[in-house]
């Protein structure tokens, strides 16, 4: 087990010094000196390096890769162009509203999803797995963003159940914050919902077809037994997969719903940096943004050594 | 079943038959704005109604199909174009360098969601359809590389492959004459699939105008452009939204109904 | 007083039949051994008794267990029986048991089900079980999970699940037919005792009539469905009525004509002290890798129209020694020559002078291509393949010689049945007429009738084609059947060798000699050996 998990852990660093290589890379192929953008046609050359110099560009490449790569390993991710102010605060602030909606997105996708996939596995063939299989059928083909704006249609334009969009931020309450996410959440988490729910049933119906389920009815359990004893475990091996690829989802989700609510996350910073060009914003958002993937992701490796003995015994 | 199929082939052939009739033929020309006639309700000259520029609706959800399409579509033959012989290749090297090489750039990619991507390109590039393309083709290169690699290595393990190795074929040349052909089926199903979520994809990026730039029409811009409109011309979000869903949903059951004809046993990957 | 009694059952899934008015009983601790080929029906009889069977099947005629009629007791009531008063065993250990679980959980499932309230009580019988069945708590605790056992052991575990609360009657579905002949001594064994020991009823599912003849009180055998002869086993094997019966047991002894060995000292392929080794994943966190020596310095020679065996049991090392053979693994020492040159570099001249013949017939074959195109593949080793209307017309004989017709060709491979294939796949060897064919277990998937046949075409074209071959099985009758000259495998090492004959009767190393007793053998051919 610690042997699995050490060589999760190192593949992890890996993946993230790689990864932050490439953000660097694609960043810095970028035409343009953002200096020169930030002070217009007209800048007089002794301006134009000063703001250079304090902006770190003066520095050769591979240096400034250290820097930025050093600096945020210590919380310090340089300064914005734009604002001339920390990007870890400006970044940090919006965290606050992104990171939070994802994860209520994540769960209220597994909360759908679970019941769902089982009771469909369950009942397989019958007019109640059709219903439900035809929803998720409907419910991948929605585009988030879209059954957003109907959502906001509906219940904040015409019942009035919540507020249009804006957030009032976390100070003034945790439940006014929920509130405030719970649209949004709603609308990312239905179309990830319906798919983790296919994954579900399919997955347990593969179990229910293994070797192991026959046995288990031969000891005399019946067939709703073996499910919830036998097959469940050993369907949650391609679930996780599963939830992990979504969070990703979720998170680049919650960037674009983001757009739909007004929220003032991640998303709103990325796109007001992108036309602003101040790249050392967006280099830290994507960087951000990979690094929860990553970590996710090696989350997810452990989980499976949990569910599965064999992976545990591989040390 | 076989009913999933033929509903499926008729939403997606309904879409790229508009798709393909635009470029002959639109009820109206959308870049004559017609300011009087702005914001209608579906109506019988405007059977979707117009936007805020007078713009025939239906006019513009038949251009933007077009956008969709192509994107979505060039943006699958990228992933299949690098990631079927990239996952040919780690499988044909099982356990080796290469498969290690390929299988860990693979892991990379998955860490960068397409939206990911596309606001490095745009940061970097400017905005532009040709972005969501390699956006959302880099992010299918890892699926059916993977996909590829998984199916690959289970034929590599057959008997038949032995029996070409023992004649002395070259595992390029058994890839392509004995693995391919095997896993044609698969690529099928699973290409169907990624061109469904290429097509939300792609929605998804012009939404937030990283994709397809004005004036190309596109169905995610007309939702962006719908937005602060909604509450006083709802088909103005109805329609496009509606072609959105309607071809994804024709896709996916085109997928599934070409998996269950094809062969029911296939194992396609959907994230 | 019978404890099961089956009374004319028919069954249908989706209106085809599967089984047509079988009947048979079984008393308190008599075994009874259901056989025949496959098809026969017999896993589907085992499957209704114990009230499992398949969606869309639909049973008439009665299964009484201990009067009371299975087909009419409801699917509650049936969970009560099952693990209680009837268990089953299955036939591949490796996927029947749960991986996610231990196996001290999945044997105390089966009593936790049953009404044993307590845990603790389950885990003590449980504990008992295990070690009742050979998996001692000591080296086997209750924590170990099925991956940590050998087959062998996972049947073990499989066995004591269905025996844990004593039921009355015990079905085995073919239980020791994915085992290695020592093994399936054990267990066969372990069966005979636990119906001893418990008195309960053993209905035994096998196709192997040499496992029957070691078994089973009761004969049963099947075909088609249906029933064709039953009785006491001394009295089915040496008075068999059933023209069908006889033709089984015929092709359980067969042995196909060899034509006289040629002794000629003209080596075509040496193998000298070859290695192959891989290295094993760490055991702790920084231990050394260890390397595990599958093929561990054998030598063998084959001679010119020289007929060799290798036998082994599964994990001996054959089957990476046959790839080796075959140029498709590299050695980590020691050589491998075949018409004296190197196996590595061998001249595409040379390498169609050895071709190969695998075990499955169904994954021997790209399902995309015709046979001809199949047949046809070895062509790539000339440098100028023959021109269509040439390689038409030896495509033609090499189906014609192995018992198929030239217009076969057109075919795909899902048209022929599993003999036909390996019909198919000995044609694809012969194309380029080697001197040397590699059989590698090429009749263990093949139903006995359909063996002895593929037996037999083997004996004729080794005569007429002047053919050698290396024949490798984990079957010792087949083997002894077809070859001059012998191999015992054990661990990557050869540990014996000689003539078939002197092998087989005088056995010099331990292994072979426990593996020769391990192997049931039906009494006919044991009459006629020791005769």
């Amino acid at each position: 087990m610690v042997r699995y998990a050490l060589k999760r852990a190192l593949s992890l660093v890996i993946s993230l010094i790689v990864a932050s290589a490439v953000i660097f890379l694609v960043v810095e192929v970028a035409p343009g000196d953002p200096a020169s953008f930030m002070l217009g046609l007209n800048a007089q050359p002794d301006t134009l390096a000063a703001l250079r110099a304090e902006l770190g560009l003066d520095v050769p490449r591979l240096q400034r890769y250290f820097l930025w790569v050093g600096g945020m390993v210590q919380g310090d991710f340089g300064i914005s162009y734009a604002y001339r102010s920390p990007v870890a605060q400006m970044i940090a602030e919006r965290m606050w509203v992104s990171l939070p909606l994802a994860l209520y997105a994540l769960g209220l996708s597994t909360a759908i999803a679970f019941p769902a996939g089982i009771y469909a596995a369950s009942r397989r063939g019958t007019l109640g797995d059709t219903v439900v299989m035809g929803a998720t059928q409907l419910g991948v083909a929605v585009p988030n963003f879209w059954f957003a704006m109907i959502c906001v249609l509906i219940f904040a334009i015409n019942l009035r159940w919540f507020s249009a969009g804006g957030f009032p931020g976390w100070e003034k309450g945790f439940w006014g914050g929920v509130k405030a996410l719970t649209l949004p959440a709603i609308a990312l988490a239905l179309p990830q919902g319906a798919i983790l729910a296919r994954v579900m049933r399919s997955s347990l119906l593969d179990m229910l077809g293994e070797d192991f389920i026959r046995t288990a009815r031969a000891k005399g359990l019946s067939r709703r037994q073996t499910l919830w004893r036998h097959a469940l475990r050993n369907a949650m091996i391609p679930v996780l997969t599963i939830i992990g690829l979504q969070f990703s989802f979720l998170l680049a989700g919650a960037i674009i719903i983001e757009q739909v609510f007004f929220l003032p996350g991640l998303g709103r910073l990325v796109f007001q940096s992108i036309s602003a060009r101040d790249l050392i914003v967006v280099e830290s958002v994507v960087m951000l943004l990979v690094f929860s993937v990553i970590v996710v992701n090696f989350a997810v490796d452990l989980a499976y050594a949990v569910v599965d003995p064999r992976l545990r015994a591989r040390t | 079943m076989r009913r999933n199929l033929i509903l499926g082939a008729v939403l997606t052939g309904t879409f790229v038959l508009a798709a393909l009739v635009s470029f002959v033929f639109t009820p109206y020309d959308i870049e004559a704005l017609d300011i009087p006639n702005k914001l209608q309700p579906p109506n019988g000259a405007h059977w979707f109604g117009t936007d805020h520029f007078g713009r025939d609706i239906l006019s513009m959800i038949m251009l933007g199909a077009r956008t969709s399409i192509a994107v979505a579509l060039l943006a699958v033959g990228i992933g299949m174009g690098l990631g079927i012989p990239l996952g040919l290749a780690a499988a044909a090297r099982h356990g080796r360098a290469l498969d290690e090489f390929i299988m860990r750039g693979n892991d990379l990619i998955f860490a960068f969601p397409s939206l990911v991507i596309a606001i490095l390109i745009t940061a970097t590039f400017g905005a532009g359809a040709v972005n969501a393309i390699i956006a959302i083709g880099i992010f299918n290169v890892p699926v059916f590389a993977r996909l590829t690699r998984g199916a690959a290595l289970g034929l590599w393990g057959r008997d038949f492959i032995l029996a070409a190795r023992v004649v002395g074929k070259s595992s390029a040349r058994i890839s392509v004459e004995h693995i391919l052909p095997n896993i044609a089926n698969l690529m099928i199903v699973q290409g169907t699939i990624q061109f469904s979520l290429g097509i939300l994809a792609e929605a998804g990026l012009s939404y937030v105008g990283l994709g397809a730039q004005p004036p190309t029409p596109s169905w995610g811009r007309m939702l962006a452009d719908a937005q602060t409109l909604v509450s006083i011309a709802p088909h103005l979000a109805l329609f496009p939204g509606m072609a959105i869903v309607l071809t994804v949903l024709g896709l996916n059951l085109m997928g599934d109904g070409l998996r269950d004809w094809l062969d029911p046993r296939l194992r396609v990957v959907r994230a | 007083m019978t404890l099961l009694s089956v009374q004319g059952l028919d069954v249908a899934i989706n209106g085809a039949p599967i089984l047509r008015g079988v009947s048979f009983d079984i008393a308190p601790g008599q075994i009874v051994a259901l056989t025949g080929e496959s098809g026969s029906g017999k896993s589907m009889t085992a499957l209704a008794t114990m009230g499992l069977l398949p969606k869309g099947a639909v049973a008439a005629g009665k299964l009484l267990l201990e009067g009371r009629d299975i087909l009419t007791t409801p699917e509650t009531a049936l969970c009560a029986l099952r693990g209680n008063a009837m268990g089953m065993v299955f036939q591949e250990p490796m996927t029947a048991l749960n991986p996610v679980h231990s196996i001290g959980d999945q044997v105390a499932e089966t009593l936790r089900i049953h009404g044993t309230d307590s845990r603790a009580e389950a885990r003590r019988i449980a504990r008992d079980m295990l070690a009742r069945v050979g998996l001692p708590d000591d080296r086997f605790p209750l924590s170990r999970f099925p991956h940590e056992l050998s087959g062998g052991q996972r049947q073990r575990v499989v066995i004591a699940m269905a025996i844990a609360r004593r039921p009355r009657l015990l079905i085995a579905d073919e239980p020791t037919t994915a085992l290695d002949v020592t093994t399936q001594a054990q267990i066969l064994d372990l069966l005979r005792g636990l119906v001893a020991d418990f008195g309960m009823g053993l209905m035994m599912i096998t196709h192997d009539l040499a496992v029957v003849a070691k078994m089973a009180d009761r004969i049963v055998v099947m075909k088609d469905g249906a029933v064709v002869e039953q009785g006491e086993t001394r009295q089915i094997l040496h008075h068999m009525r059933h023209p069908y019966t006889r033709a089984l047991l015929a092709a359980s002894t067969h042995r196909p004509k060899l034509s006289p060995r040629i002794t000629k000292d003209d080596p075509i392929l040496t193998v000298t002290d070859a290695v192959r080794s891989y290295a094993e994943p760490r055991k702790t966190l920084f231990g050394p890798r260890t390397v595990r020596r599958a093929v561990d310095g054998v030598s063998l020679t084959i001679h010119n129209r020289e007929r060799v065996g290798l036998v082994g049991e599964s994990g001996c090392g054959k089957s990476t020694l046959t790839r080796a053979i075959l140029g498709l693994e590299p050695l980590q020492g020691g050589t491998i020559t075949a018409f004296g040159h190197d196996i590595a570099n061998l001249p595409p001249a040379l390498r169609s002078g050895l071709q190969v013949v695998f075990q499955d017939p169904y994954g021997s074959f790209n399902p995309r291509h015709k046979v001809a195109r199949l047949i046809a593949e070895p062509y790539h080793l000339l440098p100028r393949p023959p021109d269509s209307a040439r390689r038409e017309a030896d495509i033609a004989q090499a189906l014609t010689e192995v018992g198929l017709t030239p217009g076969d060709a057109d075919k795909y491979i899902h048209e022929f049945s599993g003999g036909q294939r390996q019909r198919i796949a000995i044609a694809r060897a012969l194309i380029l007429r080697p001197d040397l064919i590699v059989f590698d277990e090429a009749v263990s998937a093949l139903d006995v009738s359909v063996r002895a046949q593929v037996l037999d075409l083997l004996a004729r074209i080794s005569a007429s084609h002047g053919l050698a071959y290396l024949f490798i099985s984990h079957d010792l009758s087949v083997v002894r059947s077809v070859t001059d000259r012998v191999l015992v495998m054990k661990s990557g090492k050869i540990v014996e060798q000689g003539e078939t004959r002197a092998v087989f009767s005088n056995p010099q190393h331990p292994y072979t000699r426990a593996l020769i007793a391990a192997a049931p053998v039906l009494p006919a051919l044991h009459q006629e050996e020791t005769a």
